[in-house]
């Protein structure tokens, strides 16, 4: 293959990364090809359902007009979990939102489809149906890729093949993910007449929930449950930390089950029809995973590079998504201009990072993964305490009442007044 | 509580199998605690151990999320890639 046949830039997966870095090459009229090993963008992708559009609206303002989004979040919950019981916190506004400050509910097979045809519009290439082997190298840089006995060369390659970045481990540029940094994700979505479905949930017109579980949906173990609501289906899941999963008494799958099962949620999803069920794994190590982001003629964008965000009441991993792809973009148009692509010419994409909230707001919660992964507190004893101060406050049989500080100090005692006032201490430094 | 059976629930999704090419391949007689991490952690439930102690695993439902790679690729699993292009799992929502 000669120069002139070289493509400007080319991109392994089409996710929202990948789909992202596409369109803003494109646009500025690169030769783009992106390769997809689904048969369409979107195929082999899941989140659990909500998209922060602050990054999205800035490469593509007004998106949403015409983007497939479900429903716009207007409601949150956080519930603790016992068993039986359930402490809940709702929020809700009726503030209206700027547009950088809304979040939709979205399905992927959809959304990475819609983005796609925006960067096909713009002038990407796309090849789906085909997995990327390798990635090809001369003298230690990156020329292009290779997919079964075909080769294609391009001045530049960004990897945006998600959480399992077997080509950047082949590299060198990533380790295997370890078990401490990841989280396994298992969801179903559940289909309902949007009537009642807008009934149950209080919901009107687009309006959305969003609302995340602590304690019992995920055994104890670091993780949570959540449903989102999109517009006639709920996107129902649990979200579990994969280290010392073999020690656990439930398996992924059961927990799920268990999770439908509570009572707060039972009554939500009856008479549901289970339509999709999927699996997917969340980066959340956060800085501690953090790869070398480039090398001569790559970069890494995306899941692939663990730019993911799990703060517990939240995960954030799509705005992450685009806004390093935006980064990256930008570097290559940087680097075409002195037609340097090596690790130093695509320098930039780091210091893009660094100055953008991708990797300020990993640094700021740099503690918190080992902070929940070494605090099995926070998934068992402290749901219970919440729901054992609210029993304590609603039960009323007839037995002489406790001041209610006597009753919170007796509940606090199970745990240990120095572990809490630790486990504080340390939960509001890691935050 | 029921005990989860996730051969129904995968029953609905689509799959196009790779019939006689297995992009999984977990190891003979394989160290039970290491295999107990997979029988936990797979969301697709596909490794399971039958009543007789033998293990079943069948890479036909595999949801591609790479857990049973991050908890096992180095001990117990022969072989673990992507399914060719076209090939696997395709969500129709996502
Ligand atoms: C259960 C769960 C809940 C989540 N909840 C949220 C949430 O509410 N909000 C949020 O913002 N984030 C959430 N996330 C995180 C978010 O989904 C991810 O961060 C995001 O999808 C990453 O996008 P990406 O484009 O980097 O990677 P991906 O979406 O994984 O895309 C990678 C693409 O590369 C392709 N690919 C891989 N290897 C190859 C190859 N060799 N050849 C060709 N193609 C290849 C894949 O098929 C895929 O299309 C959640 C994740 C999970 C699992
Ligand atoms: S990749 Fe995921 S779904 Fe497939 S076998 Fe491994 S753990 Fe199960």
């Amino acid at each position: 293959m000669s120069e002139e046949d070289s493509f400007d830039a080319l991109i392994v997966g089409a996710g929202i990364a990948g789909c992202v870095a596409g369109y803003l090459l494109a646009k500025e009229g690169l030769q783009v090809l992106v390769i997809e090993r689904g048969n369409y963008a979107g195929t082999k992708n899941m989140t659990g359902g909500r998209l922060y559009t602050h990054s999205l609206e800035k490469v593509m303002p007004g998106f949403a007009d015409q983007a497939p989004v479900e429903r716009r979040v207007t409601h949150e919950k956080i519930s603790f979990l016992t068993d039986d019981s359930a402490m809940t916190v709702d929020f809700q506004t009726g503030r209206a939102s700027g547009p950088g400050e809304t979040s939709y509910t979205v399905l992927r097979a959809s959304f990475d489809k819609w983005l796609m045809e925006q960067a096909e519009a713009a002038g990407v290439q796309l090849v789906p149906g085909v997995r990327v082997d390798e990635l090809l190298v001369k003298d230690g840089k990156v020329t292009g890729v290779k997919a079964g006995d075909e080769e294609l060369e391009a001045k530049v390659v960004i990897l945006a093949d998600g959480v399992n970045s077997i080509l950047a481990e082949k590299l060198g540029l990533t380790k295997r993910v370890a078990p401490h940094n990841v989280a396994v994700g298992a969801k179903e979505l559940i289909e309902l007449p949007q009537d009642v479905l807008e009934a149950r949930f209080n919901l009107e017109g687009n309006e959305g929930l969003a609302w995340m579980f602590a304690g019992t949906p995920s055994a104890g173990r670091m993780g949570g449950g959540f449903i989102y609501t999109n517009k006639n289906t709920l996107s129902l899941g649990v979200v579990v930390g994969l280290e010392g999963i073999g020690d656990s008494p439930k398996s992924v799958p059961q927990m799920l089950e268990d999770f439908k099962e509570h009572p707060v949620v039972k009554p939500l999803i009856k008479d549901g029809k289970l339509i999709e069920y999927s699996g997917h794994v969340v980066p959340e190590g956060g800085l501690n995973m953090l790869p070398k982001l480039a090398a001569d003629g790559v970069m890494i964008v995306g899941d692939a590079a663990g730019l993911c965000l799990n703060v517990g009441y939240t995960v954030r991993g799509m705005d992450l998504a685009v806004a390093s792809a935006e980064a990256a973009a930008l570097t290559v148009l940087e680097a075409r201009k002195s037609g340097n692509y090596s690790e130093a010419g695509l320098a930039g994409y780091r210091r893009r990072l660094e100055e953008s909230f991708v990797l300020k707001d990993l640094s700021l919660y740099k503690r918190l993964p080992a902070f929940l992964e070494g605090n099995p507190r926070m998934f068992t004893a402290y749901p219970k305490l919440m729901v054992g101060v609210m029993e304590d406050l609603f039960t009323i049989d007839g037995t002489p009442s406790l001041p209610l500080m006597k009753k919170m100090r007796k509940r606090i005692g199970d745990i240990g007044f120095m572990n809490l006032i630790k486990d504080g201490l340390a939960g509001v430094r890691s935050l | 509580m029921s005990t989860v059976n996730v051969d129904v629930k995968l029953g609905i999704d689509k799959f196009f199998v790779d019939e006689g090419n297995a992009h999984i391949i977990l190891k003979e007689n394989p160290d039970k605690k290491e295999l107990k991490k997979l029988i936990n952690g797979c969301p697709a439930n596909l490794y399971k151990l039958r009543d007789d102690g033998s293990v079943q695993f069948d890479y036909a439902g595999c949801l591609e999320c790479g857990t049973c790679r991050i908890l096992c690729g180095s001990t117990i699993l022969e072989k673990w890639e992507f399914p060719q292009g076209t090939m696997g799992i395709e969500y129709r929502y996502g």
